[in-house]
């Protein structure tokens, strides 16, 4: 065997090294020491291995009998990863220094690079047993993240929600691949399945591969409906956590989803499951803003507005085409910075006042006018208003979806401009509790630490610079078309 | 040329901006006076030394064996993307005219910082103050540097933004307040139009950028094709369109209203933007697109027309005002419409009677540049007086030469530059424009000579009323005396320019081809407009170097045309008419029932609706893991049964 091929998979290789290191540092540093090198360790190290994988060029050509390829596109999935990532990791900052935490915090760290090693492997697969493995060391180890909170019986009842949804949305995408596996003629390859799945043969078990793989990943995705574990696990989770999966591994799905329908599923496209697609995005768009109008938890309401968010960034599969893969990344890129700002300061408030409730967010800017400004940034971002990165996200999406001309693809688009104006409702709910509402602030003035006003920080300047700037979009695109792998009938 | 330069004169102003604007809290007045003064300093050396590489180092790349100027695209970057033909980009366009405007707006917008140091010294808001005139000049600049007529148009916005935090700085102030409301919402206004060009335009030519249009005007002609809308070619109306925008920018009749309000702002602020560089923006678009314009007539003759209406009405309505500062504001309109007329009668190509070879083009450019000065010296030596007196109104002044002789030398000076007497820089532009008037038609060379008439008398009125006519007692109590250096060196500096800025060759450096264009002096026009000013002068100082009841006799002989004159021939009065009557009281109401009943419940019962589903589908969420995987698994399998049951 050819050694030599681990050289292309440089990325993976460097965070499994953070991993070691990190796994080392913290199991030989002295058992009674509070362990307060290992936040900016870790921090650091990952910074700069998210400097190399950027920098490094990839050398693009498929390794290991063609089941791994890393090539400029899957480049960039894996640097907008990290950089949420690394906010996470600034965020939690605070939370893994409380009492029960200080302990345990290397285990914290160690999950976290362990599932996005998980996600870079969903990205970079061109077998579906590679993608499996990926998918299941990036779902598992969530579950123990999600029980983090020792003492906490909601922690506990999320995992264990978690859990058992994950493992049962795992048996129906590996029933949906052992039906993919038929048709294949024996080969998991994603090219020989695209050889084999062409126009002609549609059958009942073709669309049953297609519906379960879809739910599959949707399940991670939080698609309607394969969603309804969502907003009990976000907010059983530590709030550090539920960052986390809203956004990160939110993302790696979305990305293995455009790449295994487009790549693998792309001849039948527009016989099959771009109107599977259609009734599922109208469904997530509008079940999650319907939820979502209603609550008044903020860690659930999130969770609602993540799963209609997840509703917009599939439209880039919609389009299925190179601007719609750009597009799909640059709205996770600001989705992660708009979604992480809010949590961001969702989690500092937790972490000293313990209130997650949106009446207790009454009056903040009284108290805190900057949190009350950043979050108020991060709610116009998601809600798409200009000139915040969020508006250029969604009319972004938009052409891409569009620009086939289609009337179907018209009023799918239409209904999403609607459900905008839903969402708009329900974010400004949270601007009004903050700016207009008359009561005396519940949350007293308080001080956040330097990791978490950097994270914050971090998340402001992307909101108001990131569609501003427009070279992030263009280095999106370019690195589609430097490395676009299929073409559509 | 490198891009280091050109990029560094465009972000020093928007860093300064943002250093004042955000960090000005916490700073003292002086150093953010200093620091701003020493930011708009740097970008002046640095405008310099790009205008005068550009001008005078003889590059290829600027100037062509035959010494024609090219126009050279610095950097042109894609900004937004949205389809693969809608695509707006940013860059840095370097030409004869842009050049120059990076001149004058560095020049004035440094003389106003020098000035305002002492001027608005006892003001709150000094630091905000600073922000703003760096954000203005910032967005000014990258105006006239725009590549792209979308460029252009977003910084036209900055422009307009600008220009109305600067008139409402005094927010305290009601006047001021709804001036800055009244300046944006009818450029606003004007902007639609501008806009409504800029997509009628860009919708037959497929790009925004200037070149691509300009260098190949047949070609624009060729592409709207015979398209006509409402009896007039689609072109005709898109250039007439853009060019109601610079209509509202540069106060062109009936848009003007603003104008005269907006010196509600800091004297300063009145300098730098409603007098020497935001409100030439129209002229300087009309410039920019000149060879579009040209294979218009019907665009040039409306501009001409235009030009020339409001030319003589500003200037009759400046010869009753009686705040200095208005008088001033109308002086501007007309001078600016000046210079429209002026582009208005350039021809580039041969007609039958009508001179060509775009004299009207240099002539217009030469004279926004001599106007800029004097009239920037002639509001910052209006602004001293202000100081000097606390009163805009001349009434409250008179006899003020032997108190204040810094500002009545350098005010003089810029009252004979603006009423063309050699050898004074005004004389040589306007001059010219007269020249190329004369050369399309005698009718307009005539009107425009009589504006220059007017020009001289209500200038020279005001210069009398202020530092002859009769003493005011007032003076015995409180003593006025000139400002202080920070702001009589700026006047001192702007006297000089404008005594010297006419013996530049202008026609060696600014033609609307990059040719040079060799300047003759025309003698018949020369000792016209001479003789002209002369008399108007001679009149004004017959009525007004005394104390004297002449100007009552001439008022009371005519009071109905004084009257309507004094209250600027009634066009706010028109417009409050049509606005609160017509349009709120009638037309609004009926929009306003049309709203509330039938738009707003619709949205009530959508919102209800959405309320209901929302609240009935709450069983969804049991919390319940079994019924979470039961939906999970027979959404899936419903999927694909519904998908098969489509394809069926």
């Amino acid at each position: 065997m050819d050694y030599s091929q681990f050289g292309a998979m440089l990325p993976e290789l460097i965070i499994l090294g953070i991993f070691l290191l990190v796994f080392l540092a913290d199991t030989f540093s002295a058992d009674g020491s509070s362990k307060k090198f290992l936040t900016p360790f870790t921090a650091v190290l990952f910074l700069l291995g998210t400097v190399a994988i950027w920098i490094v060029p990839s050398c693009g050509e498929a390794v290991f009998g063609g089941m791994y390829v890393d090539n400029a596109a899957c480049k960039a999935m894996k640097c907008i990863l990290n950089c949420g990532v690394f906010i996470c990791m600034l965020q939690a900052a605070k939370w893994v220094e409380s009492d029960d935490m200080k302990m345990r915090k290397g285990e914290f760290y160690e999950l976290l690079l362990v599932t996005l090693f998980g996600m870079y492997l969903m990205i970079s697969a061109r077998h579906f047993l590679l993608f499996i493995i990926g998918l299941e060391s990036a779902s598992l180890p969530i579950a123990a993240l999600v029980a983090f909170n020792k003492n906490r019986y909601e922690s506990h009842e999320a995992a264990v929600k978690y859990i058992l949804t994950a493992v049962f949305s795992s048996g129906i995408l590996l029933t949906g691949l052992s039906f993919v596996y038929a048709f294949s003629g024996g080969s998991l390859y994603f090219s020989d399945i695209a050889a084999q799945i062409t126009t002609g043969e549609m059958s009942g078990l073709l669309l049953c591969a297609l519906a379960f793989v879809l739910a599959g990943i949707g399940f991670k995705l939080s698609l309607v409906p394969f969603h309804l574990w969502t907003a009990d696990v976000y907010q059983g989770a530590p709030t550090s956590v539920t960052a986390y999966l809203s956004v990160v591994s939110k993302g790696a799905a979305a990305f293995a989803f455009f790449i295994i329908f487009v790549q693998v599923f792309g001849q039948v496209y527009s016989a099959a499951w771009e109107w599977m697609m259609y009734a599922v995005i109208i469904a997530t768009i509008t079940v999650g803003n319907l939820f979502a109008m209603r609550q008044k938890n903020m860690k659930r309401f999130m969770a609602f507005s993540s799963v209609s968010q997840a509703g917009y960034i599939m439209l880039g599969s919609m389009a299925a085409n190179q601007l719609g893969l750009a597009s799909m990344m640059f709205y996770i890129f600001v989705y992660v910075v708009s979604n992480l700002g809010a949590f961001a300061v969702i989690t500092s408030i937790e972490n000293r006042t313990g209130l997650v409730s949106m009446d207790d967010y009454k009056g903040l800017h009284k108290s805190n006018p900057y949190m009350a400004v950043a979050m108020t940034l991060a709610m116009f971002s998601l809600a798409g208003i200009p000139p915040f990165a969020g508006f250029f996200s969604k009319i972004l999406i938009f052409t891409s979806v569009t620009g086939s001309n289609s009337m179907a693809l018209y009023m799918l688009v239409l209904i999403a401009l609607i459900n905008t104006i839903i969402s708009l409702y329900y974010y400004l709910l949270v601007v009004k509790a903050m700016w207009i509402s008359a009561d005396e602030p519940k949350i007293a003035a308080f001080r956040s630490g330097a990791c978490e006003r950097v994270s914050l920080g971090l998340c402001v300047l992307g909101i108001v610079f990131m569609g501003l700037v427009s070279c992030i979009y263009q280095y999106c695109v370019s690195s589609v078309g430097a490395s676009f792998f299929l073409a559509l009938n | 040329m490198g891009i280091t330069l050109p990029i560094l004169i465009l972000a020093l102003p928007l860093f300064m901006f943002l250093l004042l604007g955000i960090g000005g809290v916490k700073m003292s007045r002086k150093t953010a006076g200093v620091l701003g003064i020493l930011g708009m300093g740097t970008t002046m050396t640095l405008a310099y030394i790009v205008a005068f590489t550009y001008f005078f180092s003889g590059d290829a790349a600027f100037i062509n064996a035959e010494g024609v100027r090219q126009q050279l695209q610095v950097f042109d970057v894609t900004w937004l993307a949205f389809t693969p033909k809608l695509v707006v980009k940013l860059g840095f366009l370097l030409d004869p005219i842009a050049a120059m405007m990076l001149v004058v707006i560095t020049t004035i917008s440094f003389m106003v910082h020098l000035y305002s140091w002492g001027y608005m010294e006892h003001e709150g808001g000094f630091q905000r103050y600073y922000a703003f005139l760096n954000l203005f000049s910032f967005s000014m600049l990258g105006l006239v540097v725009a590549t792209n007529i979308f460029q252009m148009y977003i910084f036209w916005e900055l422009v307009g933004v600008s220009s109305f935090l600067l008139i409402g700085f005094f927010y305290r102030l009601p006047s001021a307040v709804s001036a800055s409301k009244k300046a944006f919402i009818v450029t606003r206004f004007a902007d639609l139009g501008f806009l409504l060009g800029i997509l009628t335009l860009s919708y037959f030519t497929e790009t925004f950028n200037f070149i691509d249009m300009t260098s190949n005007p047949m070609n624009v002609l060729a592409e709207t094709g015979g398209a006509t809308f409402l009896g007039c070619s689609v072109l005709t109306w898109a250039m007439v369109l853009i060019f109601t925008g610079g209509m509202g920018k540069s106060a062109m009749l009936p848009l003007h209203i603003w104008l005269p309000d907006a010196m509600e702002g800091p004297t300063p602020v009145s300098a730098l933007i409603h007098a020497a560089t935001m409100v030439v923006a129209g002229v300087y678009l009309v410039a920019r697109m000149f060879p579009v314009y040209c294979v218009v007539d019907a665009a040039m003759n409306f501009i001409t027309v235009v030009g020339a209406i409001t030319a003589f009405y500003a200037a009759v309505v400046a010869c009753t005002q009686i705040d200095i500062k208005r008088v001033l504001a109308f002086s501007t309109i007309s001078q600016i419409a000046f210079m429209m007329v002026s582009l208005g009668v350039a021809r580039t190509y041969e007609l039958p009677g009508v001179h060509y070879g775009g004299l009207g083009y240099m002539a217009g450019m030469f004279h926004l540049f001599t106007h800029a000065m004097f009239k920037a010296l002639l509001f910052l030596g209006a602004g001293a007086l202000i100081h000097a007196v606390h009163s805009n109104d001349y009434t409250k002044m008179g006899g003020l030469r032997k108190y204040m002789p810094i500002t009545h030398w350098t005010f003089l000076i810029g009252c004979l530059a603006i009423a063309g007497i050699p050898p004074f820089s005004g004389f040589f532009s306007k001059d010219e424009m007269l020249a190329a008037m004369f050369g399309n038609s005698w009718l307009w060379g005539a009107w425009m000579t009589m504006v220059a008439g007017l020009t001289a008398f209500y200038m020279f009125r005001l210069y009398y009323l202020i530092f002859w006519w009769e003493e005011n007692p007032e003076y015995k109590h409180h003593r006025p005396h000139d400002a202080p250096w920070q702001m009589s060196l700026p006047l001192l500096i702007l006297a000089a320019v404008s005594v010297v800025a006419g013996f530049i060759p202008f026609g060696e450096l600014v033609t609307w081809n990059g040719a040079p264009y060799h300047i003759h002096l025309e003698a018949p026009v020369a000792v016209t407009s001479i003789i002209v000013a002369v008399a108007a002068i001679a009149l004004a100082t017959v009525m007004y170097r005394k104390k004297n009841p002449l100007p009552s006799k001439f008022r009371n002989a005519m009071p109905g045309l004084w009257r309507a004159a004094h209250h600027r021939f009634y066009w706010d009065e028109i417009y409050l008419f049509i606005t609160h009557k017509i349009i709120f009281g009638i037309i609004c109401n009926a929009i306003a029932w049309f709203d509330r009943h039938v738009i707003d419940a619709t949205m009530d019962a959508f919102a209800k609706v959405t309320q209901k589903v929302s609240y009935s589908i709450r069983g969804f969420q049991s919390g319940n893991v079994q019924s979470y995987v039961l939906w999970y698994f027979f959404g899936a399998l419903a999927l694909a049964a519904i998908t098969w049951i489509c394809l069926l």
